[in-house]
């Protein structure tokens, strides 16, 4: 009972919010909403000391759904530990985003849609974590995808956010076509989308081989590399990433909830949920590690020379990812959730941070144009630096634990991806450092680049919005050193229980344990060095970083404009499906198939008939002459058959 | 109750409503009001007894149910015999049920010639659930072209500006398709000597005439779907048909063709759709990738939902095809889904084309200022048409690709490419339309859905989300009437292989 509350008190509060919205009126709703929320919240709490502590998962079955042959698929909740900590990460950033929008949304028209919209969002996640199948964690996968489309575009009137909007679905449903090949895949090789009967069957099926696309396959890789792009496409790894950056143009908590903390983080999940599925594909597990670091640096490089502030931290939140990526692609999955635990945490309070900056700044977002005002917003300045020092791995801050377990286990799988992402991982962190300090120091420190109208405004933001904020820079600095022991220490086998697996030949977390000193402390000397970088170029000489772009321009235009991968995808896919439609349109369908078909025979109709009319002048002479022919013609034939 | 005749109820009760619209006399605007109701109350009437054939078919049973069967033409096999089973039954139910919703949604628009028009439209209804309860080939035949007069004259009469041309193509596409089929029946007739559905069905016709009767069949039914290359009609009609019409023609005339593959194509030539189903798969995938594509770029709301009907039949044949349960059972789905959503799709656009009497998109934009509750009715629909989760587009989508890719991947490859530009182009629409800063100054006066128009949407939401959260309650009287084709199709499908081994 408590387990169908949690999941679908969110649903109640969205139905109630968005259908009588108007009669409860914004308090009403915002009312209703957070009120909702934070039972869920306490409940998810409730539900992860009995499921995840106490070792108890659970299934309940609430519904029919599909049944059609063998096809037969339920609405139900499935609660293990993996669940558990979802439940709590969604419910619990969820609900401080829900009470942080209360101050932030205050003078937006249309208030309670949009509490109405978050609430609906976060239901369509719930169900997403709990499914015990495929298809169920398809719906909230879709189900989170609208909810991003309703929130990114939720200013309609911009039509720069109508268009992120879209740009998010149909990116989005790039994936959501590998994902669906691929639960038709899964189905095809084991007769059923549920997660137990897929699971039990796994092993028997390690070495089956199957015909896809005309080519034959190892059946578990192919399945997973199909599920994997759904991934991919939901969690802004690198090809499927240009959503997310755009996805900004959403109201700031909408950042915070979906484009940080939650949603993008779905892939991840989905991939750990299906281990054991992807622990029988080492070529499954490599292609994950590869794009996964490959997102990391690329992320990492692009987040660096960004400028609006929510940029960089959206392609921090990219790279981030890609950490969790490679982790589970070198069988890390404890380590993966461990870091979207963590991750949470400190990139909600950054982008809420950055919300309460922005709110202050009267809506500039343009971290050039900052600069000077931490006196103003000590609460908010305060909480920034938390919420970088977690991000940048500095030790005791809640990503230290979980960032550097990811790095410790690449280089303990011992293989040469796993070194290779290392070394990536490495790397980007040092930028992630760099790109953090960057941000910290332009909006902050230094003179203030504001005009005085707008500095005279700098204010703090109400308690509203800083209790949540408090909240969870609670969680970004406490989160780590709680759940390190239970989640990748020696207890992890306990605390896991069967909801994740990992294979013997995947040993990469034991041996995370038992690395070189130096592998270990690598991490936090670059995050460091990065500190201290960034420090140099803007704080004590700023003419640096003008004199390195001027001089590199190539590189940094490249990097500016991020990788050109938008440019790319407009010429490749946007401009020519228009081009082909248009082309199709009034090619094919209108000169072809109709100027052959029915328009065609209908002006030849007309023209045979004009013409046969023609014959009929009334002359008299054309007439008998007419006949004469005919006459002469029978005779002739006649003559020449009589014999 | 058991005895009544319901079928035949439910097929006569809108031609007796009509007969009795036509004998109503007196003031214009008395006759429009009196019209309107009696045809309104007629529709209902008919919907609340269709209800009961849903409530008592049995859906354990495969066979068909609730038949009748009177002599005719005395002294030929020719009867006059009704029955549905799991695969007709849901489309008796989805015409009687789109039918009042049509003619209250007309009671706004339709302002000339109202009882002519309600007179049209309950003739139309007859003989539409008359071809889905037909079990005579030549009853059938009867509805399944007398469909296309009323059709013809609602789009001629009350049509926009190119009606005439509009309904001529209509007219000459699906005759040519008529022609052959009527061969094709007689044909069957001399062979198998009866002109009985059921008993059809169980014929085995010799393999070579089967790939000809199959052709034929082919024309007329895949110019109903329509499947691509003889779609053009489609955009065209639905363009210059008032909104009621359009939500007709796209909610049920274009089921008529996918059933016809179902009762006669597949059970009866099993054969011959064996050796074309790679001509289906080839013609489905090609109309969900052209003309999602096409539908990228119209500047007319109907012609873009129209495209976009093209491509969502092409599920429909695809899955028909697959001869998968799932396959199957899915386009059936997803052909009820379909008449559902596209038919309110279209009332949706009807809406707004009543306040301004137009259809270019670019006429519009930011009307969620302005509408809300259109917004939000629209957005429904416009997920259910992208096939979400949740909605009745997704199941029959993901039961057709589910089917189709155990048996070909390839084709499940390319058809679920419609799941991206689906979205691409509906999105696309919804924003033209619905986001945006409103510049239009005409625009800035228009009003919200009114009560009549909330009345008429309301149960579409109902349904779509019912068929999308429950889609049991639809697919559990299909089950055992699909089951038993399947059988049989791969009866012939075995002996099929086994002629083919033998020859070589």
């Amino acid at each position: 009972m408590i387990y169908v509350a949690t999941v679908f008190l969110p649903l109640l509060g969205a139905i109630v919010a968005g259908l009588f919205g108007r009669f409860i009126g914004d308090r009403g709703a915002q009312i209703v909403t957070c009120g909702f929320l934070i039972a869920s919240a306490v409940m998810a709490g409730m539900v992860f000391f009995k499921v995840a502590l106490g070792g108890h998962p659970e299934t309940v079955l609430i519904a029919d759904w599909i049944q059609s042959g063998t096809v037969n698929v339920a609405w139900s909740l499935k609660i293990d530990t993996l669940t558990a900590v979802m439940l709590v990460v969604v419910t619990w950033v969820s609900a401080a985003v829900h009470v942080y929008s209360v101050g932030y949304m205050s003078h937006d028209p249309s208030i309670w849609r949009f509490q109405s919209y978050l609430s609906l969002f976060t239901f369509a996640m719930l169900m997403l974590v709990t499914s015990d199948n495929l298809v169920q964690m398809f719906f909230g996968w879709e189900g989170v995808g609208v909810a991003s489309y309703l929130l990114i575009g939720f200013w309609y009137e911009k039509p720069s956010a109508s268009a992120a909007a879209i740009k998010a679905f149909v990116v989005n449903r790039v994936g959501d076509f590998g994902f669906a090949l691929g639960i038709f895949g899964v189905y095809f090789l084991f007769g059923s989308v549920g997660f137990d009967a897929i699971f039990a069957a796994a092993p028997e099926k390690a070495n089956a081989q199957v015909v896809f696309f005309g080519t034959q396959w190892h059946a578990i890789t192919i399945c997973c590399l199909l599920l994997f792009v759904g991934a991919m496409g939901k969690s802004a790894q690198l090809g499927l990433h240009t959503w997310l950056p755009d996805a900004m143009e959403g109201p700031t908590p909408v950042s915070a909830l979906i484009h940080a903390a939650t949603m993008v983080t779905a892939g991840v999940f989905m991939v750990a949920r299906m281990s054991p599925l992807f622990e029988f594909s080492d070529t499954a597990l490599t292609v994950v590690t590869l794009v996964g670091a490959a997102t990391a640096i690329f992320a990492a490089t692009v987040g660096c020379v960004q400028n609006d502030i929510k940029r960089v931290i959206a392609y921090s939140t990219c790279s981030q990812l890609g950490y969790m990526f490679f982790a589970i692609g070198v069988s890390a999955y404890q380590a993966a959730i461990f870091h979207l635990l963590t991750h949470a945490f400190f990139k909600a309070l950054l982008f809420l941070g950055a919300g309460s900056v922005i709110h202050a700044m009267s809506d500039e977002q343009d971290i050039r144009k900052m600069g000077g005002i931490w006196k103003h917003v000590k609460v908010t300045w305060i909480l920034m630096w938390i919420g970088s020092l977690a991000l940048a791995g500095i030790p005791f801050f809640a990503g230290y634990y979980s960032k550097d377990t990811i790095l410790e286990a690449a280089w303990g799988s011992h293989t040469a991806v796993g070194q290779i992402a290392y070394w990536l991982g490495v790397t980007a962190a040092f930028l992630t450092a760099f790109y953090s300090w960057r941000l910290l120091l332009l909006t902050f420190h230094g003179r203030p680049r504001a005009d005085e109208h707008v500095m005279a405004h700098v204010h703090e933001s109400p308690a509203v919005m800083l209790i949540p904020l408090l909240f969870l820079a609670a969680g970004a600095l406490f989160s780590g050193y709680l759940g390190y022991e239970y989640f990748v220490g020696h207890a992890n086998h306990a605390f896991w229980g069967h909801s994740i697996l990992t294979t013997e030949a995947h040993p990469s977390l034991e041996n995370a344990h038992h690395v070189p000193q130096w592998v270990a402390l690598l991490p936090t000397v670059v995050a460091v060095s990065g500190i201290a970088l960034a420090y140099l170029f803007y704080a004590f000489a700023p003419g640096l970083p003008v004199a390195l772009a001027n001089t590199f321009q190539g590189v940094y235009r490249f990097v500016l404009n991020k990788w050109y991968f938008d440019e790319l995808y407009d010429l490749l896919f946007v401009k020519p499906a228009f081009k082909l439609g248009r082309g199709l349109w009034q090619g094919g369908d209108g000169a072809l198939i109709d100027g052959v078909g029915p328009d065609g025979v209908a002006a030849a109709t007309r023209g045979i008939a004009r013409k046969v009319a023609g014959a009929q002048s009334g002359y008299l002479y054309h007439y008998a002459f007419a006949m004469l022919i005919g006459v002469a013609v029978f005779v002739t034939w006649y003559i020449f058959n009589a014999r | 109750m058991n005895d009544w005749p319901l079928l035949s109820l439910t097929t006569f009760l809108p031609l007796l409503g009509a007969l009795f619209i036509l004998t109503i006399r007196g003031e214009s605007e008395v006759v429009t009001r009196n019209a309107r109701s009696v045809a309104l109350l007629t529709s209902l009437a008919t919907f609340v007894v269709s209800l009961f054939i849903a409530v008592k078919f049995n859906g354990a049973s495969a066979d068909f149910q609730f038949k009748e069967s009177a002599t005719w033409f005395p002294g030929t096999t020719i009867t006059y015999a009704m029955g549905v089973d799991g695969i007709s039954m849901w489309f008796v139910l989805l015409s009687t049920f789109l039918t009042p919703i049509c003619i209250l949604s007309s009671f706004g628009s339709v302002t000339t010639r109202v009882k002519e028009y309600m007179v049209a439209f309950l003739i139309l209804e007859t003989l539409m659930v008359g071809m889905f309860c037909a079990l005579d080939m030549v009853l059938f035949y009867i509805f399944f072209e007398g469909v296309l007069l009323p059709m013809f004259i609602i789009i001629g009469v009350w049509g926009g500006k190119r009606r005439v041309y509009a309904a001529f193509k209509l007219f000459l596409y699906t005759l040519l398709g008529s022609v052959l089929m009527l061969l094709a029946m007689m044909a069957m007739y001399f062979e198998a000597h009866t002109t009985d559905i059921p008993s059809l069905m169980a014929h085995s016709f010799p393999v070579t005439m089967q790939l000809w009767l199959w052709l034929a069949f082919f024309a007329s039914f895949a110019v109903k779907v329509p499947m691509w290359p003889v779609h053009t009609w489609l955009p065209d009609a639905h363009v210059e048909a008032p909104t009621a019409g359009s939500v007709i023609l796209a909610g049920v005339l274009l089921k008529m063709g996918a059933y016809g593959f179902l009762r006669f194509s597949v059970p009866m030539l099993p054969d011959a759709s064996i050796t074309f189903t790679p001509l289906i798969y080839t013609l489905s995938i090609v109309a969900v990738v052209y003309t999602s594509l096409v539908a990228l770029v119209q500047e007319d709301m109907k012609k873009l939902i129209a495209y976009s009907s093209v491509a969502h039949m092409g599920y429909v044949t695809i899955g028909i095809f697959s001869m998968t349960t799932q396959g199957v059972e899915g386009a059936i789905f997803q052909m009820l889904s379909h008449g559902v959503v596209s038919g309110a799709l279209f009332l949706c656009v009807g809406v707004i084309y009543d306040r301004m009497h137009t259809r270019e998109i670019t006429r519009y934009g930011g009307l969620a200022t302005r509408m809300p509750i259109y917004a939000a009715v629209f957005m429904l629909f416009t997920m259910a048409s992208v096939g979400l989760p949740g909605t009745s587009g997704f199941v029959g989508e993901f039961l057709v690709l589910l089917g189709v890719f155990q048996v070909n991947s390839w084709v499940s490859f390319f058809a679920a490419s419609g799941l991206v530009l689906g979205a691409a182009y509906m999105l696309y629409l919804y924003r033209r339309v619905v986001f945006g800063r409103m510049v239009n100054e005409d625009l800035k006066t228009i009003l919200d859905m009114n009560m009549r128009e909330v009345m008429v949407f309301a149960p579409l939401i109902l349904i779509v989300i019912w068929m999308g959260v429950a889609p049991n309650t639809f697919l559990e009287p299909i089950h055992a009437s699909v089951a038993k084709m399947i059988d049989h199709y791969e009866l012939a499908r075995a002996a099929h292989d086994g002629l083919s081994v033998a020859a070589r």
